[in-house]
């Protein structure tokens, strides 16, 4: 495996805000990677310092490339996905595969159309008359049929519903993620995405706060549901987290000895939403 | 390399008639159409005011004696009418011009910022120089070559109509039409366009930086700018320390950054085509007109033209639009 994105010392501020602090990661080869915070925590700026559409301070390196001085090598192997509805609202269908097909030099224009024939989408339509779902279905269609070594989505199924949201990752899980490739990508509806991510990242206040793989989340944290009789005695152990259901109290530990946890209740793994919520405690007060 | 370069220029400027076909080909197109349909109008309603009235313009063959009479003085004078009716076919086609490429240039990367797309544009491989260059083979290559064209062929269609109508009243339209010069105006038409695309550029150039860097409002500050500045200049007389008139910075500063790109603008700056004229159409030769490449004004406004555009690919590579 190797590293398709590094960041050393990555920085960036705007007039009166620090957007990222001094950052350090990686980012391994076929992986999905979720890069997770509350607004205004980083998230864009990182990406877009990734993609090169910011200046930034410190070293980033990604497929080798500087995104600041080789942004155009680098587009070659990188595709994103902003948000939605950034497609120009005059195009046509038939226009934005064929201005794609031309001016991308890995596009698969056999693959595009074969997506587009499984939505009700027509070559003449324009994405003005399209609903938001449908501009996200031609997007993807035209992002994967792009054989792209980075694939960066930043909140891509934002205000859409759940059908589409659905369908959105389950294309791109069976149709184009493979060892080959690496995405990475931002939401905030972390639960549908949880079960698709190889690697969790949380970003606060311009700092990484955890950088994991799933498989260590499930080592490293646990959640115990404790009686009330042996709530002081798991209090003692210093949970991240406290909360309340049924009577019962439910902790979130970090690194607590398995044996420990298990004689005060029963324990599982927390839901990465659970773990960003106790994690982020206290970012808006 | 090259030669995909060229292949993504191509694609780029296509592109940019897609998104604007409106103005680069529907307005030339319905402008001359409506011209020559007024000019039609205007022809019908003489001829059944005409024949109201009794008034029959040459019907016993009057006006073709008159012709035939004609000393060659005479002669050039018809053909030169006729030659300037087929020009003002062609203005009203340019005025739009100048129009539609004023705000294509101020909106071409304003507008993709604004709504977003400019993401999905940077998200392919292409350069921003490409693409900004593409917008400027646009607004001074497509849109006036499509403008030109057309402008043509309405003229053709206008010196037809007026011939058409006067064999009517008995002229000889072959005669009429080989006083007429239409080879020669539509050479001239074509030849300017070199001219213009150079005259053009730093008009192009500056409102093309506007919309690469304005947060709002480009047309607001692509006008207010300049004109802030003359007045500035002309208030605190700051021209004179270099021994020119305030005037001299309206014409040569705040006219050359926004109304560039009118087609004719260069005749107007130049208050010797007028002149050399002497009522003829002579400036509107290529001969004469080409004496413009000897301009300072013209070479200098490339070279500024230039930077600004080498500002707005700048600006579209690193504003950050937060």
């Amino acid at each position: 495996m190797s590293a398709i994105v590094t960041a050393r010392n990555l920085s960036k501020r705007y007039k009166n805000a620090t957007a990222l602090d001094a950052v350090n990661f990686e980012i391994q080869s076929g992986r999905i990677v979720g890069l997770i915070g509350p607004n205004g925590a980083g998230k864009t700026t990182a990406l877009k310092a990734i993609l090169g559409l910011t200046p930034f301070d410190g070293e980033l390196s990604v497929l080798g490339y500087d995104p600041r001085t080789q942004r155009g090598k680098l587009m070659e192997q990188v595709c994103f996905i902003a948000d939605v509805a950034v497609l120009p609202r005059w195009i046509r269908v038939r226009e934005a595969v064929d201005f794609v097909a031309h001016v991308h030099p890995r596009f698969d224009r056999a693959k595009c159309e074969a997506f587009l024939k499984r939505t009700k989408l027509t070559p003449d339509q324009r994405v003005r008359q399209m609903s938001k779902g449908m501009i996200v279905q031609l997007h993807l269609a035209l992002v994967m049929a792009i054989d792209a070594r980075l694939l960066v989505l930043d909140e891509p199924t934002l205000g859409l519903d759940i059908l589409y949201r659905k369908q959105f990752y389950q294309s791109l899980l069976e149709d184009y993620f493979d060892e080959n490739k690496t995405i990475i990508v931002t939401t905030h509806q972390v639960e549908e995405i949880e079960h698709i991510l190889t690697d969790l990242m949380f970003i606060r206040d311009g700092k990484i706060v955890l950088d994991t793989d799933m498989e260590a989340v499930g080592d490293r944290f646990a959640e115990v549901m404790v009686n009330a009789d042996k709530a002081a005695a798991a209090r003692a152990l210093h949970p991240l987290d406290e909360r309340q259901v049924f009577g019962k109290s439910i902790f979130l530990f970090d690194g607590a000895d398995r044996a420990t946890l298990e004689s005060l209740g029963e324990t599982r793994r927390p839901s990465v939403s659970d773990l960003f919520v106790a994690t982020m405690k206290g970012t808006y007060a | 390399m090259k030669s995909l370069a060229g292949k993504d220029m191509y694609w780029l400027v296509k592109r940019e008639f897609w998104e604007h076909r409106g103005g680069f080909l529907w307005a030339p197109l319905v402008t001359g159409g409506i011209f020559l349909l007024l000019n039609l109008m205007g022809i019908i309603t003489a001829e059944v005011i005409g024949a109201r009235h009794g008034i029959t313009i040459g019907a016993s063959g009057n006006l073709q004696r008159v012709i035939s009479q004609m000393d060659a003085g005479d002669m050039s004078q018809v053909g030169l009418a006729l030659d300037v009716a087929m020009y003002s076919s062609m203005a009203l086609i340019f005025v739009v011009l100048g129009f539609v490429v004023f705000f294509y240039c101020l909106g071409a990367i304003y507008d993709e910022r604004r709504d977003r797309s400019i993401l999905f544009w940077k998200s392919l491989p292409l350069s921003d120089s490409e693409t900004v260059l593409s917008k400027v083979v646009s607004a001074t290559l497509v849109a006036p070559v499509i403008a030109t064209l057309a402008g043509i062929a309405a003229g053709i269609l206008q010196l037809l109509m007026v011939a058409v109508t006067l064999s009517f009243h008995g002229i000889n339209v072959w005669q009429l039409l080989m006083l007429a010069h239409p080879a020669r105006v539509t050479l001239n038409m074509l030849g300017h366009i070199p001219l213009y695309l150079l005259w053009a550029l730093p008009s192009v150039g500056w409102l093309l930086a506007c919309s690469a860097w304005a947060r709002t409002k480009p047309f607001l500050w692509a006008i207010a700018l300049p004109v802030a500045t003359g007045l500035l200049v002309t208030w605190f007389g700051i021209m004179g320390l270099f021994n020119l008139s305030a005037g001299w910075f309206w014409q040569n500063v705040v006219a050359r950054a926004l109304f560039s790109a009118f087609p004719g603008a260069s005749l107007v700056a130049d208050d010797d085509f007028i002149h050399t004229g002497n009522n003829n159409l002579d400036f509107m030769n290529l001969g004469n007109a080409y004496r413009l490449l000897g301009s300072v004004n013209l070479w200098v406004g490339v070279v500024v033209g230039a930077a600004l555009i080498a500002a707005a690919i700048w600006f579209r590579r690193w504003r950050d639009e937060g």
